[in-house]
Formats: structure tokens, C-alpha cells, sequence
């Protein structure tokens, strides 16, 4: 058995992990376009305001390929994948055989065509080059514009605003972090990133970037005109799976897999930020290019190309993240999508916090947590688990809500199971 | 062989020893409890939960599950979360950058914010004592130590 895997994030370390349970002898070969170890992209931002240094990106021992029996083949990119006679072609005309494949190669930046994105210090946010790159072209003063105001181009106002650039971010919508906050929520933490003088234009875009050889400034929707050093295109990300367009391969948005992660080619599997699995809050196929799905993903596409037989139901988004002294903890659905979601909401504006959850037929289907999120991960579950909550919903807007909220069975279930009797 | 630690409801009197000896285990001055907070640099965090409420007679401490698919280590975007060989769960304080995916995945509410607020603070089981304080220490055995 020859394992093969493309891509060489947390999709991967999931793979290699469980395929390690079930076959410690088999070599597991991975490829990537980036020459370094398997490092933490969430990171990046960490490491542009030098809150991390380069050797604790890494997010594996340094052993980690030798102890796993993994050979990596870094710094090569996978051009092309001949499905009939199992074979991965690499950039540099050699050639990697498969029995098991598993495509892991997450997202790319989406950058909608700009005219003046060549320019030089008009960067991208995704990967570890993107920060280096940065970080070498800035400057005390420096006066940055970042575009799109979702999780990554705010992490990154956030880190040039701590490195001393004055920050403008530029968004689209009528609202920052649109993906995982509703507008109430996002004025909070709107207000927590002009208290530290990163200023907003909202419902306007770039329409275009002006300079001589380097960016000097960048043109408005609205006509207006802003002077800068440096450009941030941090819009979004969409899966990064063009050299399989025009293949077999059954692609929608991102590759589709089943729960199994099997995508419609035989010992061909995909997770992470290209794969389009099954959320079980929205109920569709989607792409939910989010750090634990990723593993969760990968994980499982590991046993099953090891021979086991395991599945992924559980798949929706989620996000924990924090700007300066606000932090937010969100999951499943952020706005409600029909008219028979019941909403609880609490706003404690003395201590700046807000809690609000949204329930259907006695489940949660999403909550928004900010500054008050100590023991969430209990409500993630109860999403995951599709636990009734009926009976102590109410409970669920306190701070201190715990298990003595929960039945007493539950609780010595959860609490007591698995003990020796 | 993983060790998980379980609260007996029915013999906790609330007492919060087993915060405090568990304090005192994760601080620099483990032999002197007088010296525990007074180094204000370091100044630990209990590892464990104290669940009561007002009004509600039933008290309980709660660590870390050591959860045989520990979410924690899936979600971690640093590393910090790992699980060893023996199925202890251990968060690697010098890794951790305080991003709280720990939290958003813990179906236990188990793993907590240190008391500078920046590290993820955990039940290490009293890695380097070999037994944990808590269980150790309660006065009325409302905590025990089984491996499963």
C-alpha cells in the first residue's frame, strides 16, 4: 500500500495520524508547493505582529515526518494527476505513485481582477511567504489598506496596526466579519478596532491600484482616493484546486466528497479547504474551510484509505477568535435562515458582552458568544450532538452555565462514562 | 491506560481544596503555599472546575476528560494540545497563543483561561508530581483516579 497525499496542512496531520492507528508500516508520502514543515496558516497574523516567532509555527515536533515514516517532498508543486494509472505529476517532471490518494491542498486567495495588482507591496494573506514578504517591505508609518474585512483581513489590520502602520480596511458589505458575526455583534468588535485606530469603509470596494512600479495609492468605488504603502487583498479564499479542473474528478464549488470523504473516483479522497462535505446545520454540501473540520476531514480520509471504515457527519462552522481585548467564540448558523428559528439574546453592555443562540424544534442551531464564552464548547456539542434543549434554554444565555444546568442522568453519563465500575 | 479523574457529587462539600492544592502543584513554589501567589509573574491558575450554584446543594469538581478523540487537539491551530502516549492531554504553554479553539470544542467546558488570560490552563493529571493534588488532597474522597 503506497498512501499519497497532496497538501501538507492540518487536513494532512489528520491523514497521517489515523492512517498511524491502523497501518504503522506502510509509507505515506506528501506533497507540497511550500518548502516548509507542516506550519499553522491562523499563525500568520501571529507572526506578522511578532507575537510568534518562526519556530513555534511549526505545528508538529520537528521528528514528526521521520517518527510517522512520512516521506515530504516540499518546495514541489503537483501539476497534474493521471487517475486512470494512479499517478501525481510534479513541476519538476518527476512523477509519485499512488494506491491510496488523498487531496489536501486547502484554499487560495480569491482575488477579483484589480487592475494594479502586480504593483509592487500589493500582497496576499494566506500563506507564510505572503507574511515574510510583509514583513520585509514595512516601515514605522507606514499607511496600509487592507481589502475585505472578514476573519484573515482583519487579523491582519490587527497585526500591521500593531507593527505601527496605520490601518484603513476597505469591505464591501455593510458590516465586518459578515460570515460569522450579525451586525449588532460586528459593531462591538467594530468599535474594539477604531479604538485602536483602524478605520472602516464600508460598502465600498478597490476599483483600482495606482503607482509607479510600487502601490502609492488605491481608487474607490466612490470615486474617493487613498494614499498607501502597502495593499492586503484578503477577500477570501476558495478552494485550490485548478490543476484538477477538466478531469473526471466532480468538482461543484470544491472537490465533493462523501461522509467517507471519498470523492467519485476510486482511492481518491479530499479534505479541507477544497473539499465540499455535507454540514449537518445547513444541511447542503458545502465548503466550510475551518481549522477542525480540516482535521476532522482528513482523520477520516485516513481510515478509510487504511481499510477502515469511518465516517464525517458532523461538519459546520465554527470560529474562535479575538482582536485586541475583544474575543468571540461563534458556530452553526450566525443569522437565521427561516422564520421558524427562535432567537435568545443577551447584551450586558456594562461588562461588553453578548451572548445570543439560535434554536429550532428544541436544537441549537448556531450561537454568537463575545467576551462571555468560558464554557461554549458545551453548546458546540449540544449543535453536534443534536442534544433537546428545551427544558434549560434559558440557561444558555448565562455565563455560568455548566452541567449542574443538565439533567442529572446526562451529566453522570457525560461525566462518568467510560469509568471502570 | 488513560487515567481520567471523577468527581463523586454525593461526598464534595464544595470545599475547594482541590482548587487550591491544584494550584499550588502548577506554581514555581510547590512546597510553600505561601509563596504560591506572592510570585506574581507566574501566578497559577486551578486547573479544575468548581461547579455550584445558588440555591442548588450539589457541588462537583471537573478536570479535563482526557477524551480518547480529544477535540481539543484537533482544533488547536498551534500544536500546543497534544495528546501523549499514555492518553494524558496536555496543552504546551509555551505554544499556546491564547486563540481559544480549546474552548470552542471541549464538550466538558473543561479546559480554562490562565490567570493572565493569554494561555489555555488544563488538567496535566500532576504530570511531574505523579499523582494529581486533587485527588490527592480532597478531604472527603469526593475524587478518584481510574484508569479506563
Amino acid at each position: 500500500m503506497n498512501y499519497v497525499i497532496i497538501g501538507n496542512s492540518v487536513a494532512t496531520a489528520g491523514c497521517i495520524e489515523a492512517i498511524r492507528n491502523v497501518d504503522k508500516e506502510n509509507l505515506i508520502t506528501i506533497i507540497s508547493d511550500e518548502p516548509y514543515r507542516m506550519y499553522s496558516r491562523p499563525l500568520i497574523s501571529y507572526y506578522l505582529a511578532k507575537k510568534v516567532t518562526e519556530d513555534r509555527m511549526y505545528i508538529r515536533d520537528e521528528d514528526y515526518y521521520e517518527k510517522n515514516n512520512v516521506k515530504a517532498i516540499l518546495g514541489k508543486r503537483a501539476t497534474k494527476i493521471d487517475f486512470t494509472n494512479k499517478i501525481v505529476f510534479l513541476d519538476d517532471n518527476s512523477q509519485v505513485n499512488y494506491d491510496k490518494l488523498l487531496i489536501a491542498t486547502g484554499g487560495k486567495p480569491f482575488i477579483p481582477p484589480t487592475k494594479g495588482f502586480e504593483l509592487k507591496n500589493v500582497f496576499t494573506f494566506i500563506k507564510f511567504d505572503d507574511v515574510k514578504a510583509i514583513d520585509n517591505s514595512l516601515f514605522e508609518g507606514a499607511k496600509a489598506v487592507v481589502i475585505g474585512a472578514g476573519l484573515s483581513g482583519l487579523k491582519a489590520a490587527e497585526a500591521l496596526s500593531k507593527r505601527g502602520c496605520s490601518v484603513k480596511v476597505v469591505e464591501l458589505a455593510n458590516r465586518i466579519l459578515g460570515s460569522i458575526l450579525d451586525i449588532e455583534a460586528s459593531s462591538i468588535v467594530q468599535k474594539e478596532l477604531e479604538k485602536h485606530g483602524i478605520e472602516f469603509l464600508l460598502e465600498n470596494s478597490v476599483s483600482e491600484i495606482i503607482g509607479n512600479e510600487k502601490v502609492e495609492k488605491v481608487k474607490l468605488k466612490n470615486g474617493q482616493e487613498l494614499d498607501c504603502d502597502i495593499v492586503v487583498f484578503a477577500i477570501g479564499v476558495v478552494p485550490n484546486i485548478d490543476f484538477l479542473k477538466d478531469t473526471e474528478l466532480k468538482i461543484n464549488r470544491g472537490i465533493v466528497v462523501n461522509e467517507k470523504m471519498e470523492t467519485n473516483i476510486k482511492d481518491v479522497f479530499a479534505a479541507g479547504d477544497c473539499a465540499e462535505g455535507y454540514d449537518m446545520v445547513f444541511e447542503q454540501q458545502r465548503v466550510i474551510p475551518i481549522w477542525p473540520n480540516a482535521y476532522n476531514q482528513g482523520e477520516t480520509a485516513g481510515y478509510n484509505m487504511a481499510g477502515m471504515d469511518k465516517t464525517f457527519t458532523q461538519g459546520f462552522p465554527m470560529n474562535s477568535i479575538g482582536f485586541y481585548d475583544v474575543h468571540m467564540i461563534t458556530a452553526g448558523i450566525v443569522v437565521p435562515t427561516s422564520d421558524d428559528i427562535e432567537v435568545l439574546k443577551k447584551f450586558d453592555i456594562e461588562k461588553n458582552t453578548y451572548r445570543k443562540i439560535y434554536i429550532k424544534n428544541g436544537n441549537v442551531l448556531g450561537y454568537m458568544f463575545i467576551n462571555s464564552f468560558d464554557r461554549a464548547g458545551m453548546i458546540t456539542n449540544m449543535i453536534k450532538e443534536k442534544i433537546n434543549i428545551e427544558a434549560i434554554k434559558d440557561r444558555l444565555l448565562e455565563d455560568d452555565f455548566g452541567y449542574l444546568d443538565l439533567p442529572k442522568e446526562f451529566r453522570y453519563e457525560k461525566l462518568l462514562g467510560g469509568a471502570k465500575k | 491506560m488513560t487515567k481520567r479523574i471523577f468527581p463523586k457529587e454525593e461526598y464534595c462539600l464544595g470545599c475547594h481544596l482541590c482548587e487550591v492544592y491544584c494550584t499550588v502543584a502548577h506554581s514555581k513554589n510547590k512546597k510553600d503555599i505561601i509563596k504560591v501567589y506572592k510570585d506574581k509573574k507566574n501566578k497559577p491558575t486551578p486547573r479544575i472546575l468548581i461547579e455550584e450554584k445558588q440555591g442548588n446543594y450539589v457541588t462537583f469538581a471537573l478536570q479535563c476528560r482526557h477524551c480518547d478523540a480529544a477535540p481539543c487537539t484537533k482544533a488547536c491551530i498551534t500544536g500546543a494540545m497534544k495528546k501523549l502516549e499514555n492518553g494524558t492531554v496536555i496543552c504546551d504553554e509555551e505554544k499556546c497563543v491564547g486563540c481559544w479553539s480549546c474552548i470552542l470544542v471541549c464538550p466538558h467546558g473543561a479546559i480554562r483561561r490562565g490567570e493572565n488570560k493569554k494561555v489555555a490552563s488544563k488538567c496535566d493529571l500532576c504530570i511531574e508530581l505523579g499523582e494529581p493534588a486533587c485527588v490527592k488532597n480532597c478531604p472527603n474522597e469526593a475524587l478518584e483516579i481510574k484508569e479506563i
